[in-house]
């Protein structure tokens, strides 16, 4: 057990410097040079020179990136190319939101998702469970920013329930913080809700007709608790890999949803980055993304022990 | 006189619009055990779990009625059933392994049926179910309660289900198919152990099975099932030294174990296979060291005859097939095929073995057709052309008792005994030297098993071929088999003719195989 753990911490170590070698190749494989975005295209050679040596980039790739990462280690992730800010500053004033928006998403995923999934389990073939799948595919198939976009017109603009945009932090303001966050954080739960419906919805079809669950019923136990300590339990195992995959996939599809309601997160950095050839922001973004991935992984494999008993003893499901 | 505990009269129980059980009946006295005895979908299983009211997805009685201490449960609210279910009826499934929630540790799943009946508080349940496991012959129960399903092997883990059954002290205690994955040595024990605990309760049985000989060796009653009608009941000893149904007669005649079978006599002849001092060693993950799986094995098979391998699990019977096979490496020994060595598993050497597996589900590719399921080694080895194949599977489906009409079919088209006999016509295809038979019956029903034992005789005569015979069954193998090799954890315990084997066995593991075969009391 605790050996598994220790080998689980070293490789996400080691996927961790994979990924940083990959965003910084990646970031330098972007056609487009950040001298030339920074010193203007009319530009002489020799300002460009300048400004070349300025940023480093005259240097080689290796060098490059070995100065990248012991700075990064320290937090360090440079200045803006575009207005000389300190990068963690930016990664500090945006960072929480989007993990705001991401974790309040996704407990809208879970609660909506998990609900929506044993409701069609429970009721298949009937009623229930359509509604339930129509709401899945409803959510799957409609593209969130439309819905965003329906969502700012009807309900912030017409009916006035909430705010088109704007945030405000729930460290300063906690009713009013989780109100600002509530509409995004559904437009953007939507989706992931219908995943977990679908996964919780199949793996708990699959588990309610296993022969200890029958086993469970011959104990005369209640359908609720059959139904959630024996059919949820033992499904879970299935919706927190899913779960785990899609965490990750909210941090960078909240890009779309922050544009949407102006919300002051890492997305719009992003975008703002891209745009501007911003090698420094870019690369700290992408870094802290992936990190974001590789730890809520971790996370998630630490979890499944903690679900599924047999995970104990070899690590791996039987 | 007593009124009866349990009364079936009559029950019709249908999956959508498909009977599945059509008329059934039969009672069961207070204490009573009486066995259901039936092959694959005669609709024993069905009715067992229409008692309990726990039939599965559309299954729904149609007509008849299920008595319970004189109470009409039939159509019980499921108020009533979650009563019934676990307080005065217990249930003993069939898989131990599939039986037990995995994430919920052992004690716990006791303690839960006593708590659902409000027989106890959760603490007072804790410690009672320690108290209904150690009854139920569980070594170390504080110590197990607290463990989870995994961490228990299959005869464990039926002795927990067996304590769940009991927990609340029920009237009745249906067991389906309680012992059928389980080794013939644990199944005894665990039958030894269940009837005791039965007895000291006063807790009627109600035993699902489709063994004939265990049900004669475990139960006062015997009825029938064949085709969701009961055939026949009576006494156990009666039904089976006297059955008057024609389809009882023929289950009596087909169980192996019921029959003293002479043994085949084996006339001397060459080896085809010579298996000297094999073994096969893995690591065991995280350095603990090696497991021999196989450890200095030797056989031979003679030409136009039968060697079988019998052991339980994890004796390295399968192990050894595998090497022989060419599936598997062997970490030491040779392995010769008419002289020549095949330890490294050539290609020639697949061509002259060909092996027929267990599950006949499973081992034929759902989406080919049966032509194209029995060609396919053809194909690989590159023999005759288009329409030589087509003359060789209409022969081979003539050879193995099918038509030539279904080498159209897909296998999902076919019965299990089809599959089978396609399985058998697929390894016979390009003439084999050595046919290596993998469990080969143990997924059959009783009376199918009887037709493909046959066939696989028969054709032995016809072709003169050899059979490396892998299986559990001692019973099969006595009635198969030239000669026996025992095996036990990964060691040849003892091996010759069959007729000295299992006539008279010089090591004490043989002699116990052979006692734990269940039936073969009733007629010694």
């Amino acid at each position: 057990m605790a050996r598994y753990l220790v080998n689980r911490l070293w490789q996400s170590a080691l996927t961790l410097v994979l990924a940083s070698v990959i965003v910084f190749i990646g970031v330098r494989a972007l056609p487009g040079d950040p001298a030339l975005a920074m010193a203007g295209e009319e530009a002489d050679p020799a300002t460009l020179a300048a400004v070349r040596a300025q940023l480093g980039l005259d240097e080689s790739v290796v060098v490059q990136y070995l100065k990248f990462i012991g700075n990064a280690v320290t937090g360090d992730f440079g200045k803006s190319v575009r207005t000389g800010t300190p990068v963690s500053e930016l990664l500090g004033a945006t960072l929480p939101v989007t993990i705001q928006l991401a974790i309040y998403a996704m407990l809208v995923a879970l609660l909506l998702g998990l609900a929506a999934g044993v409701v069609a389990a429970v009721f298949r073939g009937r009623w229930p469970e359509w509604t339930a799948n129509g709401f899945s595919l409803f959510a799957l198939s409609v593209p969130t920013f439309w819905l965003g976009i329906l969502a700012v017109l009807y309900l912030s603009v017409q009916l006035g329930w909430f705010p088109a945009s704007g945030y405000v932090s729930p460290f300063d303001h906690p009713l009013r913080g989780v109100y600002y966050l509530t509409l995004p954080a559904v437009i953007l739960g939507l989706t992931h809700a219908a995943v977990v419906q679908r996964q919780t919805r199949s793996s708990m079809v699959a588990t309610l007709t296993a022969d200890f669950v029958r086993t469970a019923r011959a104990k005369g136990l209640g359908r609720g608790a059959v139904i959630f300590r024996f059919g949820l339990r033992n499904s879970l195992i299935v919706v927190t890999t899913i779960v785990g995959l899609q965490l990750g996939g909210l941090i960078a599809g909240a890009v779309v949803t922050e544009r949407i309601f102006s919300l002051p997160g890492i997305g719009k950095l992003t975008l703002d980055s891209v745009f501007t050839r911003d090698y420094p922001v870019i690369q700290a973004v992408v870094l802290v993304i992936t990190a974001a991935y590789i730890v809520i992984n971790l996370l998630v494999d630490f979890l499944y022990t903690v679900i599924d008993p047999r995970m104990r003893v070899s690590g791996r499901a039987s | 006189m007593t009124e009866p505990l349990l009364e079936v009269d009559d029950l019709e129980v249908s999956f959508g619009d498909v009977p599945a059980v059509r008329g059934a009946g039969f009672r069961l006295m207070p204490g009573e055990r009486v066995a259901v005895v039936g092959a694959s979908g005669s609709g024993k299983s069905t009715t067992a779990h229409a008692i309990m009211g726990l039939l599965p997805g559309t299954g729904h009685v149609t007509s008849g009625r299920i008595r319970f201490r004189g109470e009409d449960v039939t159509h019980a609210g499921e108020h009533r059933l979650r009563r019934l279910r676990g307080r005065e009826i217990g249930l003993v499934p069939q898989d131990p392994m599939s039986n037990l929630n995995p994430v919920s540790r052992v004690g716990h799943q006791v303690a839960e049926t006593l708590v659902a009946h409000g027989l106890a508080g959760r603490g007072e349940a804790k410690r009672r179910a320690v108290e209904i496991l150690a009854e139920a012959g569980l070594p170390d129960p504080a110590r197990r309660a607290r463990q989870y399903p995994h961490e228990f092997s299959g005869g464990m883990r039926q002795r927990v289900l067996i304590a769940i059954g009991l927990a609340c002290r029920p009237d009745l205690l249906i067991a389906d198919e309680p012992t059928s994955a389980l080794d013939v040595t644990v199944q005894r024990q665990i039958l030894d152990h269940l009837e005791k605990l039965t007895q000291d309760l006063g807790t009627a049985l109600l035993l699902v099975t489709h063994d004939l000989g265990l049900a004669a060796d475990r139960a006062d009653h015997v009825v029938v099932m064949s085709d969701g009608q009961v055939v026949e009941t009576g006494p156990a000893r009666e039904i089976l030294t006297d059955p008057e149904h024609e389809y009882t007669r023929r289950l009596v005649a087909a169980a192996p174990s019921l029959t003293t079978t002479t043994h085949r006599s084996a006339p001397a002849a060459e080896p085809v296979l010579e298996v000297a001092g094999v073994s096969k060693e893995y690591r065991i993950r995280g350095g603990g060291g090696a497991l021999r799986a196989a450890d200095d094995v030797s056989f031979t098979v003679r030409r136009g005859q039968t060697t079988a391998i019998v052991g339980e699990s994890g004796s390295g019977k399968t192990t050894t097939a595998h090497m022989v096979l060419g599936l598997v490496a062997p970490t030491s020994g040779t392995i010769q095929l008419d002289g020549t060595d095949v330890t490294a598993g050539r290609r020639t050497a697949r061509r002259a073995m060909q092996a027929v597996f267990q599950d006949p589900y499973g081992s034929l590719d759902p989406m080919f057709t049966v032509e194209r399921l029995i060609t396919e080694p053809l194909r690989i080895f590159g023999i005759g052309d288009r329409s030589s194949r087509r003359a060789r599977v209409a022969e081979l489906l003539d050879q193995v008792g099918l038509t030539p009409s279904m080498a159209q079919r897909y296998p999902n088209e076919l019965s299990g005994g089809q599959r089978q006999r396609v399985a058998i016509a697929r390894a016979l295809a390009p003439s084999p030297r050595l046919v290596v038979c993998d469990e080969a019956v143990s997924a059959l029903d009783v009376l199918v098993q009887d037709q493909i034992l046959r066939l696989l005789e028969s054709l032995q005569q016809e072709l003169g071929l050899s059979y490396l015979f892998i299986s559990h069954d001692l019973a099969v193998v006595r009635s198969i088999a030239h000669d026996v090799v025992v095996m036990r954890n990964g060691r040849v315990v003892e091996q010759g003719p069959v007729a000295q084997v299992l006539g008279s066995p010089a090591d004490p593991y043989t002699q116990q195989l052979l006692d734990a075969i269940p039936g073969a009391g009733v007629f010694s």
